[in-house]
């Protein structure tokens, strides 16, 4: 039992070395429990009260009320779902492809390296948001599986890259050599030796991933380009927007709000990963 | 090696053609040429077979509206469509393509379908020197200020001035532009009311005439203030935080700690020693961050109503106007290309090491 709290103990030592990026591993809690358990907690506020247009936050209405006198409030808790869940799942998409083609081709190297090196300096040259723009008329109405996947699909070849530089560079080390010379076979080599290397590259990306997937999505929606409606932090701006939330002094609230919640989400992603690269990389810890 | 002597020693003229040729191939400006062309074909062919596959096309979408409204029958109303929009309906996809391949070659990049008529070229032509303006005022200033803010925060490291610029370029380099651009517009312009936003919008003021006068360069920086601002907001963070750990590495180098045993002046050391060197990997990166901001465009364009290239992109994908959505992601694309290739030739220019032969 002393030996489980212990690790409890040392495991919240080793969170906290990084004051800026517990904070942001808190920040990305506070986002994940507000978007996923507080919708069963808070109602979403969908009744018109002419009577209250655009109030000021009160103890009745937290972030105020919008256009329609509905609760701000429970339209953000109602509002981050889909935009978390789109950015993980194209940032894992886009991640999975990169960490298995970057892979592929340091090791097999000839012509698998040259195709998959031309393909991604391609995705690279096309205009990544004009594109985005376009091919969201695919997305059919409140499709967040496939939004996901457009949004993975486009934004993996500069990971694809660098994983490719890591396992080039990683192959030559001793360690590896070792392993090679105590013939440990290539999928040891792979998993047990190449991968463990890198995996606080692959998971430090991953979060820049998810927020590059939350920038073109809340862009997207923003601008109307995808069918989404209900509740969603993007459609939230949108909606506030052309509104002309912008031309009233009382509609701060409106607009402020999902602008808020998404820039405070981001800073949390990349305060985060701060922490990470101090846990996975002790060489970068400044005290212990 | 062999092959080469052999080729020089050998005065025919079959050898010398081959000779020539593989000069060429081994040319470094000319390979990159070619490969910056092959590159944009591909995008081409791409954009083209991607923006076809798109649910709704733009006649479809008229010949129902005929239809639905006009009492128009199929027949009737796909004639009008075709006449309109002066496509050739029957024409499989193949040969629309090498058509229009065929135009682009001519330099003709078609002419718009919802505003008919409207060579894209000349569209073009209007909408983009204001992104190329907004964007390039706004990297120069950027990148310039960035490096030194940089290059001040490595020498100044851990001191309060670090610390606070370390905090401000990480805040501002994570949030949306977009979201950066909202809020100078909510903040400075509808509560504060510091800029005057209804007047402020477009690229300049309605009646002004593009000269090389004091007045309009005034307007058009009047009109490109909150644009750039978000730009440079948005991207300075980036490169002053990238200049910092360079520079910070910089200065571990022996050659810097030769040069101050030499007694060099330090004004030498931080311009040409320190500077220089750390700089080097940013002009990488100042290549990719153009085509990510113009890319990005439509977005802060559409915010500020600022009438460049990315409004133009958004009306036309509103539209389904093919051709005008081809020719902007032509445009952006060998923007994108010139870029990289430009910045691979003032990496070589600054950097002697990796200069190719």
């Amino acid at each position: 039992m002393s030996s489980f709290w212990q690790n409890v103990r040392r495991t919240f030592r080793l969170l906290t070395y990084n004051k800026v990026g517990f904070i942001g591993l808190l920040g990305v809690i506070f986002f994940i429990l507000l978007s996923f358990v507080g919708p069963y907690v808070v109602p979403l506020d969908t009744q018109t009260k002419v009577d209250k247009i655009y109030q000021p936050p009160s103890s009745e209405f937290w972030l105020g009320t919008d256009s329609e006198g509905r609760d701000i409030f429970s339209q953000i808790v109602h509002g981050g779902k889909d935009v978390l869940v789109v950015a993980f799942l194209a940032g894992f998409i886009s991640t999975t492809i990169a960490v298995l083609f970057g892979s592929l081709s340091a090791l097999a190297g000839g012509w698998v390296d040259n195709a998959i090196m031309a393909l991604a300096d391609i995705v690279l040259t096309i205009p990544q948001f004009p594109l985005l723009a376009v091919l969201a008329g695919l997305v059919k109405f409140n499709n967040v599986t496939l939004l996901a996947l457009i949004l993975g699909v486009l934004s993996w070849p500069a990971l694809t890259r660098a994983i490719r530089a890591q396992v080039l560079s990683l192959r030559e080390r001793e360690f590896v050599e070792a392993a090679r010379a105590l013939d440990l076979g290539t999928r040891h080599i792979i998993l047990k030796e190449i991968l463990p290397n890198m995996m606080s590259y692959i998971a430090i990306n991953l979060i820049f991933a998810m927020t590059a997937a939350i920038y073109a999505q809340v862009g997207l929606v923003f601008l109307g380009l995808v069918p989404f409606s209900g509740s969603n932090w993007g459609v939230m701006l949108s909606l506030a927007w052309t509104r002309g939330a912008i031309f009233y002094k009382g509609s701060l609230w409106y607009i402020m709000a999902p602008v808020a919640a998404i820039a405070l989400f981001q800073l949390s992603l990349v305060s985060f990963t701060r922490l990470l690269e101090e846990i996975f990389n002790p060489r970068l810890r400044t005290s212990v | 090696m062999t092959t080469t002597s052999l080729a020089q020693s050998t005065p025919s003229r079959r050898f010398d053609v081959l000779y020539w040729l593989r000069r060429l191939s081994r040319n470094f400006i000319l390979r990159r040429v070619l490969m910056a062309l092959a590159k944009i074909y591909v995008v081409i062919t791409l954009t083209f077979f991607i923006v076809r596959l798109m649910p709704t096309n733009p006649i479809e979408a008229y010949v129902n509206e005929l239809i639905d409204q006009y009492g128009f029958t199929y027949q009737e109303a796909r004639d009008q469509a075709a006449a309109l929009y002066g496509i050739d309906l029957e024409a499989s996809l193949w040969t629309q393509y090498l058509e229009y391949m065929k135009n682009l070659l001519h330099g003709d990049l078609g002419t718009s379908y919802r505003s008919k008529g409207t060579p894209v070229a000349k569209m073009i032509a209007k909408f983009l020197p204001w992104t190329l303006f907004s964007v390039g005022v706004s990297l120069l200033i950027s990148f310039t200020l960035g490096m030194l803010l940089g290059m001040i925060m490595a020498y100044r490291r851990g001191s309060v001035l670090d610390h606070v610029l370390t905090t401000i370029a990480s805040i501002f380099s994570s949030i949306p532009n977009y979201l950066v651009g909202m809020m100078i517009l909510v903040f400075l312009g509808v509560q504060w009311k510091i800029f005057p936003i209804t007047k402020m919008r477009g690229a300049m003021s309605p009646g002004m005439k593009p000269e090389l006068s004091w007045a309009f360069i005034k307007d058009i920086f009047y009109h490109a203030t909150m644009p750039i601002l978000t730009y440079v907001l948005t991207t300075i963070g980036g490169w002053m935080l990238a200049m910092k750990s360079n520079t910070i590495n910089t200065l571990g180098e022996d050659y810097v700690t030769v040069a101050k045993a030499r007694g060099l002046k330090e004004s030498r050391i931080i311009t040409s020693y320190v500077g220089r060197n750390a700089s080097l990997p940013l002009f990488t990166q100042l290549a990719i961050s153009i085509g990510f901001i113009v890319g990005g465009s439509a977005l802060i364009e559409f915010i500020f109503v600022y009438q460049g290239v990315g409004q133009l992109l958004l009306n036309s994908i509103n539209y389904r106007d093919y051709p005008v959505m081809q020719g902007v992601f032509l445009v952006i694309t060998i923007a994108v290309i010139l870029a990289n290739f430009l910045a691979e030739f003032v990496y070589g220019w600054l950097d002697p090491r990796i200069r190719v032969q």
